[in-house]
C-alpha cells in the first residue's frame, strides 16, 4: 500500500506552516523574488491548498535590476498557474523623492528594497508575508523564528521575538503589525535542490552553467551590464562558465564558476563547495554584520 | 536525507560552544568565508572553534548568546540542526524552547567541574519534556590524562541525579571527549583506548528516533479545502500520534459523529496510508460539515475533552502570572479563552517538589497549575502521548506567548 512516509519532514513542516498562515491571517502574501526559494514556496503553497488554487496573491518588489530571466520566468509561472501577482517597483519609490539612489562602485537598489516592500504592506494591510529565507544562510537569520513579528516599521527586535514551542505558532498581532513566515527556515541550499529535483519544478536558467560576459572585482565574478552594474573602466571584460546560486538584483549578485547544467550535477557540486551561499552575495560584504543591520531596518 | 533536532545544554564555561564548533569543523561544515572570519577573530591565537556559533552584533557587544540559535552541519548519514540554548540568560525558558522541537538532547559537562545547578536544570527539562535519548558529553577529558576513573566519577555522579527524575525510560549514553583536541567527537580518540562506546558523531548517526508513549491518531483540521465546481470537501492538517489508512472508522471531536476515510492526498497524489508527521489532505465518506479546530481519531480512541485541566506551567513573560486573569490557551491549532484558577505548586528544577508560597509565577519559574476554560480542547495527558498534550498561554494584551503548559492525567 502507497504510504505517505515517502514526504520528507520538512515538507511535511513547510505546509503544516503555510495551511496555519492562511487560517491565523486574513490578508497573507508570499515574497516573490524570482529565485529558487521562493518558487520552492510557490510549489509547497500549491500543494498545500490543492485541489484549491493558492489562496494569496505573489508580491514581487522589482528593483529594475532584475535579470530579464528572472521577470520572463516570472510571468510564465504566474501565467501557467493562474496567480495574481502583484508589482511594486523600486523606481518609482526613488521617484517619489523617499529614498534616493545609490552611487558609486557599490550602487545597489538591494538596500532600497525596504521602503518599496513597508509601502506595499501599508497599501494592501497585508498581515503575514511569506518568504523563503533559510536559517542556514546567514547567522542573523539563524535566530529568526517561523512566525516573526514586526512593528509598524517593519522593524525586527530579537528580545521581543515569542518562543516558538512545539510546533504552535502564535500570529496574534495588533492593527498595524506583521508577520514574516518562514515555511522553509530550516531547509538547507541542498533541502531545496532535492525538492526542485524530486518535484521536476523549473527554475530560471541562470542557475545552470552557461556563457556569460563578466569581470572580476574582489574576487568575485560580477555580471557585465552597463547603465545597471556599474565597473570601472580598467576592470576587465572577459567570457567565462559561470551560473549563479542567488539570483537577486543584478547589482548584488555574483557569479560561481562552474559546470553544473542540471539539478543533480548542482547538488554534486554542493558537496564539494567550501564557501556559502552569501558569499556571492555583495550587499552582504559591504559591511560586516550587513545583513543584521538592514533587518532591524525592515529588510526581508 | 533526514534531519534530526538537537538540543544542548551545559552549564557556563563547560564547552558547549566548542564543542559544537568541533562538530562543525570536523564535518566540514563551515565555510571557507566563515572560517576566514573564525581565523580573523581568533588572531595570533589558536583557532576558537567556539565561534563558529557566535554572531549577533548585540552578542558581540555583550559577549553572550541571548537566544535559540540554529546552527546547521552534516554527516553522510543525516542532516542535524542544532538548536543551541545559551546557559546565561532565561535559562528555562530557552531551554524549553529549544528542547520542545527536539529529538535528543546533548548535555556537556566539564571533567573539571563536573554536575552544576545549571545541568540538573537542563536535564529537568529533559526529563520534563520526556525527551528519550539524552546523551551526556563528558568534556575536556584532556586535563585528566583520558582516564577512566575521571570518566566512572562523572558517570556515577550524574546517574544519582537519575533515580529522582519522574520519567524512567529515558535512555542516557555517556560519551568522554575533548573538544578542544577533537577526541570521540567526530575522530575516534586515540587516548581513550578504553572507551569502547561510539564517538558522538556515530551515536548521532547511528540513532533511531523513536516517541515515547501511545500510539493514537490525532488529526486536527487545519484547513477546510473546498473545490465548489468538483463538488469536493477535503480536511488539510498534520497528522499525529499514529498513521491512519483509506477505509479506517473514525470518529469526530467535538460532535462524536462517525464515518469513514475515503482518501487521503498530498496534491495529486493519492496514498493508502497516511504515517503520523504527514502534512494531508483528508476526505470522509460522510460530509460531516467540519471546521478548522475540530479533530478527527480513530473510532473508540477519543481523547479527553476537556474544559479544565491540571498541568504543568513553565513561565516565559517578565508580567508574572497571576490567578485569574483570562489568557488565550492555544492547544495545538485550537485557541480558547483560560484562566488560571490556582497554583497547586512550584517545581524546583532540581527534582525537589517546593510548595507555592504565591499566588504568583514568576519567568522561569515552573508550577503546576489548575486551569479552567471557556470551551473545549482535545487532548491527551502529555505523558501518554506527547504529541497532543501540551499548550502555550497568550496574553491577550500583548499577544505574546507567555507560558507552556504539560497536560497531566487526570
Ligand atoms: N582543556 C580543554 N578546554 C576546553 C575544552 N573545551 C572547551 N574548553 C575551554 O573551556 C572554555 C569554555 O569553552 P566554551 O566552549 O566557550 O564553553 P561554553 O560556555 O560551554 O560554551 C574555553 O576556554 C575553552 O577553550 C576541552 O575539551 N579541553
Amino acid at each position: 500500500m502507497s504510504s505517505t512516509a515517502e514526504i520528507g519532514t520538512l515538507e511535511n513542516e513547510a505546509i503544516y506552516i503555510l495551511r496555519e498562515t492562511v487560517a491565523q491571517f486574513s490578508r497573507p502574501v508570499l515574497l516573490f523574488s524570482g529565485g529558487k526559494d521562493s518558487i520552492t514556496l510557490v510549489r509547497l503553497a500549491q500543494k498545500a491548498f490543492y485541489p484549491s488554487k493558492i489562496p494569496f496573491p505573489l508580491l514581487h518588489i522589482d528593483t529594475g535590476h532584475n535579470f530579464p530571466e528572472t521577470i520572463k520566468f516570472r510571468d510564465r509561472l504566474v501565467e501557467e498557474l493562474g496567480l495574481q501577482l502583484i508589482v511594486r517597483d523600486v523606481q518609482s519609490t526613488i521617484d517619489a523623492g523617499t529614498v534616493e539612489e545609490e552611487v558609486g562602485l557599490y550602487a545597489s537598489r538591494n538596500m532600497l528594497q525596504t521602503k518599496t516592500l513597508l509601502d506595499a504592506i501599508e497599501e494592501f494591510k497585508f498581515d503575514a508575508c511569506i518568504g523563503g529565507a533559510r536559517r542556514d544562510e546567514e547567522k542573523a537569520r539563524s535566530k529568526e523564528r517561523i512566525f516573526s513579528v514586526r512593528d509598524i516599521s517593519g522593524k525586527w527586535d530579537e528580545k521581543s521575538q515569542r518562543p516558538e514551542l512545539f510546533d504552535m505558532l502564535n500570529g496574534k498581532i495588533e492593527a498595524g503589525q506583521n508577520v514574516r513566515v518562514f515555511p522553509i527556515s530550516n531547509w538547507t541550499e541542498s533541502d531545496v535542490w532535492s525538492f526542485i529535483g524530486k518535484e521536476h519544478i523549473e527554475v530560471p536558467s541562470l542557475y545552470f552553467a552557461h556563457k556569460r560576459l563578466v569581470f572580476i572585482r574582489d574576487q568575485m565574478i560580477l555580471p557585465v551590464n552597463d547603465g545597471v552594474v556599474f565597473r570601472e573602466e580598467y576592470e576587465r571584460v572577459e567570457e567565462r562558465v559561470v551560473r549563479f546560486r542567488t539570483i537577486g538584483d543584478m547589482t548584488c549578485t555574483a557569479a560561481i564558476l562552474s559546470e553544473a547544467i542540471d539539478v543533480d550535477s548542482v547538488l554534486e557540486e554542493l558537496r564539494n563547495v567550501s564557501t556559502s551561499e552569501r558569499a556571492s552575495r555583495i550587499d552582504d560584504k559591504r559591511r560586516l554584520h550587513g545583513l543584521e543591520e538592514r533587518k532591524r531596518s525592515g529588510y526581508f | 536525507m533526514d534531519t534530526l533536532k538537537i538540543s544542548t545544554g551545559g552549564s557556563v564555561d563547560a564547552g558547549k560552544s566548542t564543542l559544537i564548533g568541533r562538530l562543525l569543523w570536523d564535518t566540514d561544515s563551515i565555510t571557507d568565508d566563515r572560517v576566514a572570519a573564525i581565523k580573523k577573530a581568533s588572531g595570533e591565537n589558536q583557532l576558537d572553534l567556539s565561534l563558529a556559533t557566535d554572531g549577533l552584533l548585540i552578542e558581540r557587544e555583550r559577549g553572550i548568546t541571548i537566544d535559540v540559535a540554529h546552527v546547521f552541519f552534516g554527516s553522510a548519514f543525516r542532516n542535524y540542526i542544532i538548536a543551541d540554548t545559551p546557559g546565561h540568560f532565561e535559562y528555562t525558558r530557552n531551554m524549553i524552547t529549544g528542547a520542545s522541537t527536539s529529538q535528543v538532547s546533548i548535555l556537556v559537562i566539564g571533567a573539571d567541574v563536573g554536575t552544576e545547578a545549571q545541568t540538573e536544570r537542563h536535564f529537568f527539562i529533559n526529563n520534563l519534556l520526556r525527551i528519550k535519548d539524552v546523551v551526556v558529553v563528558v568534556n575536556k577529558m584532556d586535563l585528566f590524562d583520558f582516564s577512566e576513573e575521571v570518566f566512572e566519577n562523572m558517570k556515577r555522579s550524574f546517574k544519582s541525579m537519575l533515580d529522582r527524575g519522574e520519567f524512567e525510560e529515558q535512555r542516557i549514553t555517556f560519551i568522554p571527549v575533548s573538544a578542544l583536541c577533537g577526541d570521540n567527537v567526530v575522530h575516534r580518540s586515540d587516548s581513550m583506548s578504553w572507551y569502547k562506546g561510539p564517538t558522538l558523531l556515530s551515536y548521532l548517526d547511528e540513532l533511531s528516533v523513536d516517541t515515547f508513549g501511545l500510539s493514537k491518531a490525532r488529526f486536527p483540521i487545519q484547513c477546510v479545502v473546498q473545490d465548489p465546481e468538483a463538488d469536493f470537501i477535503g480536511y488539510a492538517g498534520k497528522l499525529l500520534g499514529a498513521d491512519l489508512s483509506v477505509g479506517c472508522e473514525i470518529e469526530v471531536l467535538p460532535s462524536l459523529k462517525r464515518s469513514r476515510v475515503k482518501g487521503i492526498q498530498v496534491y495529486e497524489k493519492h496514498y493508502g496510508r497516511a504515517v503520523k508527521g504527514s502534512s494531508i489532505l483528508l476526505t470522509l465518506e460522510d460530509d460531516l460539515k467540519l471546521e478548522r479546530g475540530d479533530m478527527i481519531v480513530k473510532a473508540g480512541e477519543s481523547p479527553l475533552v476537556m474544559t479544565t485541566l491540571v498541568g504543568v506551567l513553565t513561565w516565559m513573560s517578565s508580567t508574572s502570572l497571576k490567578t485569574g486573569v483570562v489568557y488565550d490557551l492555544q492547544h495545538g491549532i485550537r485557541r480558547v479563552k483560560a484562566r488560571v484558577d490556582d497554583i497547586i505548586n512550584k517545581l524546583n528544577p532540581d527534582f525537589s517538589q517546593k510548595s507555592a508560597d504565591d499566588d504568583a509565577l514568576n519567568m522561569n519559574e515552573i508550577g503546576r497549575v489548575r486551569i479552567s476554560l471557556d470551551g473545549q480542547i482535545f487532548a491527551d495527558p502529555f505523558e501518554e502521548l506527547t504529541v497532543n498534550g501540551s499548550f502555550i498561554l497568550i496574553d491577550p494584551n500583548s499577544n505574546d506567548t507567555v507560558a507552556v503548559g504539560l497536560i497531566n492525567g487526570l
